[in-house]
């Protein structure tokens, strides 16, 4: 047990010294929440400019349709007129890509319109622009909406209901909650915590084997009066401290990121205090054995510092697989899924941010799984270093 | 005392070490002779208990290796062929965590570590991060890290390696010194002139078996010889015959 704790104390101290290492191993666990922050900003205030603000077009002929302009601007679209005379010039801005879409009123527009015509209305754009669609999709639904509007006046002029043309009616009955809606752009968060969590254990658990043997260390230490068991169970610990400390960063920048995001606006909530910070820790710390013991073992079988890099980078990804399983095939959690790690924390966190009521069972059943599963690549190990071959 | 007897080890179809025996007295100062690839450093890992001989005996103080490794590693300090420091630490953090592995509480392994520093003389370097030092000084300091705990036995593997004169010198009086205490020193080299001026006891080794051992006065004489470097060559030839 002594033993134990000083190996643990001198790997800490070790790469606490060595100040790449301490950098990539937690600043992952800031990477994740400060992609996810940026991404998450832009999503969110593109959902909030593109469906409320005021956009501009210039209307060719505007005065032609007093009344379709008056319309158009109540739905925020405000009609610049004046600003190009004819068609042809209207065209050319859009193929140089000044202008994103225009309309043009023909010249027939009141006259048709007052025999009860179909008055012609030109919407200009770019199909290949992708930017533009989302203000031509508003222009193309404002006018729908102007001559729906006025073709069920024309029919209540003729004394015909105006239901007659409208055999359906179609109601959007959306029963999410707030909190329900974020779980979409909030899966990311699971995924995130895994990889800083993983991350922050790499360094430390590469260095401690394959940097042992590479640098020579090794045989010395295996010469010390302390069994097999005790040495890899302090690298073992260090591991898992430096997962945990990371796993701690990475939720706080993320409740840090989440308060700081307009949520709200795009009517999500996710509730991130401390009681589900703390909750999250509860449920995400097993993985912290479970990395430990899969990154020490991995790293115990390779020979060198590069090619345990390049098989921990591998056995990161291991981990990350049952998420991308779920998000693209999403099950309501069972007890069979909380004995699989990182499906059933990835399970557990979304109860979380879903503000639900987390099983205690599951929780248990969740924890003592993957604390076990840890516990066997810890096993595997030492079973390793008990064998010549670590040496050779 | 290392007392060791019929110690055989294969590495595939490679037989490293085939039926050793000899025998390192306390006080006494017994050098491992041979060519590279002999069987060297197989016969010391063996005794430092890293690797395990598929036959034979062998036993450090009457503690037998194989069945009480733990015991043997309280007893033993070892440099071997290979004896990297952690370069993040400095040379008295290095010392220190292999004296608090001897299971010497902190402060005793303080105290420990500060009286290896000045028995080595490597004052010099004690505070500084063992990055940046030359092989001479990474040997001293992995020298000291094995003699922290003042074990009995003291197994080094080509501690001369790649050393110059002035540190060469240095570490003779430190084996020197050991002697003096009534330690029992064993280790290996391949180079002759060296092993002359140390060694009470000597074993030429050379395919994996024992070519012939004794004093050097003794090897002389049984081989013949004027010198220490022809007995080497001669008994390493007429092993290379017999096989």
């Amino acid at each position: 047990m002594n033993a134990t704790f000083t190996v643990a104390r001198k790997e800490v101290r070790d790469t606490l010294r060595d100040r790449r290492a301490v950098l990539s191993s937690l600043a992952g666990a800031l990477f994740g929440p400060a992609l996810f922050a940026v991404f998450m900003n832009f999503t969110v205030e593109r959902t909030i400019d593109e469906g409320e603000a005021a956009i501009e077009i210039p209307v060719v002929n505007a005065a032609g349709a007093p009344n379709l302009v008056a319309y158009l601007g109540q739905h925020l679209i405000e009609a610049k007129g004046a600003a190009f005379d004819s068609r042809e010039e209207l065209r050319a801005s859009v193929r140089r890509g000044e202008t994103e879409v225009g309309l043009v009123i023909d010249k027939q527009f009141g006259a048709a319109l007052g025999e009860g015509k179909a008055a012609r209305v030109w919407i200009v754009s770019d199909r290949a622009n992708a930017s533009a669609q989302t203000a031509v999709a508003r222009v193309r639904g404002a006018l729908r909406g102007y001559s729906s509007l006025v073709g069920m006046l024309r029919l209540q002029l003729r004394g015909v209901d105006p239901g007659v043309a409208r055999p359906l009616a179609i109601l959007n009955d959306d029963v999410s909650t707030p909190s329900g809606r974020s779980v979409l752009l909030l899966g990311a968060f699971t995924y995130f915590l895994l990889f800083a969590c993983f991350l922050g254990g790499l360094h430390v658990a590469v260095d401690s084997t394959a940097g042992e043997r590479e640098r020579g260390s090794l045989e010395p230490l295996l010469t010390l009066p302390v069994s097999r068991g005790a040495l890899v169970a302090g690298k073992f610990a260090a591991t898992a401290f430096f997962m945990a400390v990371a796993l701690i960063i990475g939720i706080a920048a993320f409740a840090v990121a989440v308060d700081y995001l307009p949520l709200a606006e795009v009517r999500m909530d996710a509730d991130l205090g401390l009681v589900e910070c703390a909750m999250a820790f509860a449920v995400l710390v097993p993985i912290a054995v479970l990395g430990a013991g899969l990154l020490n073992a991995v790293t115990a079988f390779t020979k060198s510092f590069k090619e345990a890099q390049s098989y921990s980078g591998i056995a990161m990804l291991l981990p990350t697989l049952p998420i991308l399983l779920i998000i693209l095939n999403p099950m309501q959690p069972t007890i069979p899924m909380m004995l699989v790690p990182s499906l059933s924390q990835h399970l557990l966190i979304t109860s979380i941010v879903k503000a639900e009521s987390i099983d205690p069972l599951y929780f248990a059943v969740s924890a003592a799984s993957t604390v076990a599963i840890g516990a066997l690549f810890g096993l595997l190990a030492v079973w390793r270093y008990r064998s010549e071959k670590l040496l050779v | 005392m290392i007392e060791a007897e019929g110690l055989t080890k294969r590495f595939g179809d490679v037989v490293a070490m085939d039926d050793v025996g000899f025998r390192a007295d306390d006080g006494r100062v017994t050098g491992l002779v041979g060519p590279n690839g002999a069987g060297k450093s197989t016969t010391l890992r063996v005794l430092c208990t890293v690797i395990k001989a598929d036959s034979g005996q062998a036993r450090v103080d009457g503690v037998d290796v194989a069945a009480r490794p733990l015991d043997v590693r309280r007893q033993i300090g070892a440099l071997p062929h290979l004896s990297g420091l952690y370069p993040n630490l400095s040379a008295r953090e290095n010392i220190a965590y292999y004296a608090e592995m001897q299971g010497m509480p902190r402060r005793e392994a303080g105290r420990a570590t500060r009286t290896v520093i000045d028995r080595l003389g490597i004052g010099d370097l004690s505070d500084r991060r063992a990055k940046g030092f030359s092989h001479g000084q990474r040997i001293r300091v992995a020298l000291a890290r094995a003699l922290v705990h003042r074990p009995q036995t003291v197994i080094l593997d080509e501690p001369t390696n790649g050393l110059d004169v002035v540190a060469t010198r240095a570490l003779r009086d430190v084996i020197l010194d050991l002697r003096r205490d009534g330690r029992c020193v064993l280790f290996s080299s391949h180079v002759m002139q060296e092993v002359a001026m140390l060694c009470d006891e000597l074993m030429i080794i050379s395919e994996g078996r024992v070519a012939i051992s004794g004093t050097p006065d003794e090897i002389l004489r049984e081989t013949g010889c004027g010198d220490l470097e022809d007995a080497f060559v001669a008994a390493i030839s007429s092993e290379r015959k017999s096989n």
